[in-house]
């Protein structure tokens, strides 16, 4: 039996994400540091062939469950596939992606496991023979590292932490975990995945530039007026010249749910910080944005950090950022628009 | 250890009321909600006898947490939409903070608040949250789980877990689950479609069978409602003696051992730039883009 078992699940094409590849290379820095061995369960369509891809990554054994009720993100069908490898691996330390699929699931499969969960950890050590797991509270505010002395426990890893694993390809050999779905438990149909078409899609994860859009770019300018429709084109713009991904302040898109005319590309899934998500990119840049605590959360993963801010007092230009530009941001975007071509 | 066959008993009872079209009668929405501090303060972690706690935490202004604010004004404009419906808010937080929430809270929605007396700091454990928070709505009298919709915020503003409706869910034996919703539109008979946020700004569309279900919602697309005293002077016919005979609820930290719980220093050097025309900004900010 192994020590750890990692769960995954396919994609709709039958692969694995890169966050799934990350938690593989987390498993094996933990199980190297625990001195133990780890299995791997896969749900999804063609799991099995997909194990096949990671066979080369050390696990001692490969479990599957790819039964056509999974084939699908399904909270009541993954929910007793994932409880069913769990028990079936009987492992100690359960390690998962925090994908949007396994953070809908796995408390659920904790739960019916009789497992401990924690979710979004963003480090893992062991001292002393225990495994200590890091993770924030507040919000990306207060960083904690703790454990847990109950077993089974489930850990759902965050994406970012680890490169992704790369390694050979083989034969899994992996077992079939059998799991029978009743009807009670396919009352919910999938429908499909609905998505922005790729020229309007502005959330781009793995953009290396994060562009955040503040309040200020639908006040009235210096002339008097509004100006919605030119910060339209320049943000948009930009966007395309440079391939960013859109993140906005939570009062912009406030903004557009009260009805004022704003940005219309812009909502509330583009939204960062306190409220919003704290995206991971190696360079962010805010225009327009005032805010201090809130507005750190939602930087608390970019590295390199620039800002361009009418106020050289904001909370946002002391100590967030590398850079401030005091500027106006209309005046700038346009020109970085024509270096960019 | 929990059997894999967790289908409610009385499942089948409820598969035929919803082909009885019981969601004519009205939904039972019950929201799952409390306090966080305001995120314009600044937390500073300590730590106390029961484990970590905020600094001067009693004394922090509160604010509804708002991804829970989000589900209760959801609910709202649900119940408006499905006549006969009605909306819980059911909340685990210090009496006397929730009393202050309500003064706000209760003028925005219409609802009948269910509040627990116990802590609503964010190092608490999600499995005892979660028990607790399912033990009370299993006690809301004339409960009707074939019109049940659970709702909540996808992740609380303060332990950011997003783990606690699914397992209200399970203790309740609702298999039909929804996080991070953004959208649910009921149709006629009972049903319903969801809209749930996943990777890459797009959405997974579902429709679901009908009630029981719990949903955990994201942003939701509705604004803040403005105050309306009249909704609030009905609100209080309830918030008052909810409040006076709320439960102590002994939640803690549970299993978890915390080692450290820190703010990490995080000040940079900020260079700014000022009197530069925009041309040699935009310059700048090229060449960094590139490089």
């Amino acid at each position: 039996m192994a020590d750890i078992l990692l769960v995954l699940h396919t994609g709709s094409d039958g692969s694995f994400s890169k966050g799934a590849l990350e938690s593989i290379a987390t498993t094996v820095d933990l199980s190297s540091k625990l001195g133990g061995s780890f299995a791997v369960g896969v749900i999804g369509a063609g799991a099995g062939a997909a194990a096949d891809t990671i066979a080369g990554c050390g696990a001692e054994k490969f479990y599957v469950v790819e039964d056509e009720a999974v084939a699908a993100p399904r909270y009541s069908s993954d929910v007793k596939a994932a409880t069913a490898l769990i028990q079936k691996a009987g492992a100690q330390i359960v390690l998962a992606p925090g994908s949007s699929r396994f953070a809908r699931c796995m408390p659920g499969a904790a739960y019916r496991a009789g497992a401990q969960i924690d979710t979004h950890i963003v480090a893992l050590a062991v001292e002393a023979g225990v495994l200590k797991a890091q993770r924030w509270y507040y919000r990306q505010r207060i960083l904690t590292t703790l454990s847990r002395a109950a077993r089974p426990w489930v850990l759902l890893i965050e994406g970012g932490i680890q490169p992704a694993w790369q390694g050979a390809a083989g034969v899994a050999d992996a077992e079939s975990v059998a799991v029978e779905f009743t009807d009670a438990e396919l009352r919910t149909t999938i429908k499909g995945i609905e998505s922005p078409a790729t020229d309007a899609q502005t959330i781009r994860p793995d953009a290396a530039l994060l562009f955040v859009a503040g309040a200020g770019w639908t006040k009235k300018q210096a002339d008097g007026a509004y100006h919605i429709r030119d910060a339209s084109n320049l943000i948009q713009g930009f966007l395309k010249k440079a391939g960013a991904s859109l993140g906005s302040s939570k009062s912009l898109v406030d903004l557009q749910s009260d009805g004022q005319e704003t940005l219309s590309f812009m909502s509330h899934m583009n939204q960062v910080g306190q409220t919003g998500t704290t995206p991971r990119h190696a360079k962010g840049l805010s225009t327009c944005c005032h805010g201090e605590e809130p507005h750190a959360v939602g930087w608390r993963f970019i590295n390199e950090r620039r800002a361009i801010n009418m106020d050289a007092n904001c909370g946002w230009a002391q100590g967030k950022a590398d850079v401030v530009y005091i500027a106006n941001a209309f005046e700038v975007i346009a020109k970085v628009n024509e270096l960019l071509g | 250890m929990c059997s894999l066959a967790l289908v409610p008993a009385d499942y089948t009872q409820m598969k035929i009321n919803q082909m009885e079209n019981k969601t004519m009668e009205g939904l039972q929405i019950v929201v799952c909600g409390t306090l966080v501090p305001d995120p314009l303060q600044t937390l500073e972690p300590v730590t106390t006898p029961t484990g970590p706690g905020l600094k001067n935490e009693t004394m922090l202004p509160s604010v509804l947490d708002p991804w829970a604010a989000h589900s209760l004004y959801e609910a709202a404009n649900l119940a408006k939409k499905v006549p006969g419906s009605k909306v819980y808010l059911v909340s685990l937080g210090p009496k006397a903070k929730l009393q202050q929430l309500m003064m706000t809270v209760a003028q925005k929605v219409p609802f009948e608040l269910v509040a627990i007396d116990g802590t609503a700091g964010g190092f608490t454990d999600a499995m005892e949250v979660a028990k607790t928070l399912a033990t009370a709505i299993e006690a809301i009298p004339g409960l009707d789980k074939t019109r049940l919709l659970v709702f909540g915020g996808c992740a609380s503003a303060s332990r950011d877990a997003g783990v606690t409706m699914q397992l209200i869910g399970e203790q309740l034996g609702i298999t039909d689950q929804f996080v991070g919703v953004d959208e649910i539109s009921m149709s006629d008979d009972g049903s319903f479609s969801v809209l749930e946020r996943i990777e890459g700004g797009q959405y997974l569309a579902s429709t679901c069978a009908g009630a029981p279900a719990v949903l955990a919602w994201a942003t939701g697309s509705l604004p803040e409602p403005p105050n309306n005293p009249q909704v609030g002077m009905a609100n209080m016919r309830f918030v008052m003696p909810a409040l006076q005979k709320a439960q102590p609820a002994a939640v803690g930290v549970g299993g978890i051992n915390f080692e450290k719980s820190e703010v990490p220093a995080q000040k940079r050097a900020t260079r700014i730039v000022k009197d530069v025309s925009a041309d040699v900004i935009a310059a700048e900010i090229v060449e960094w883009i590139k490089g």
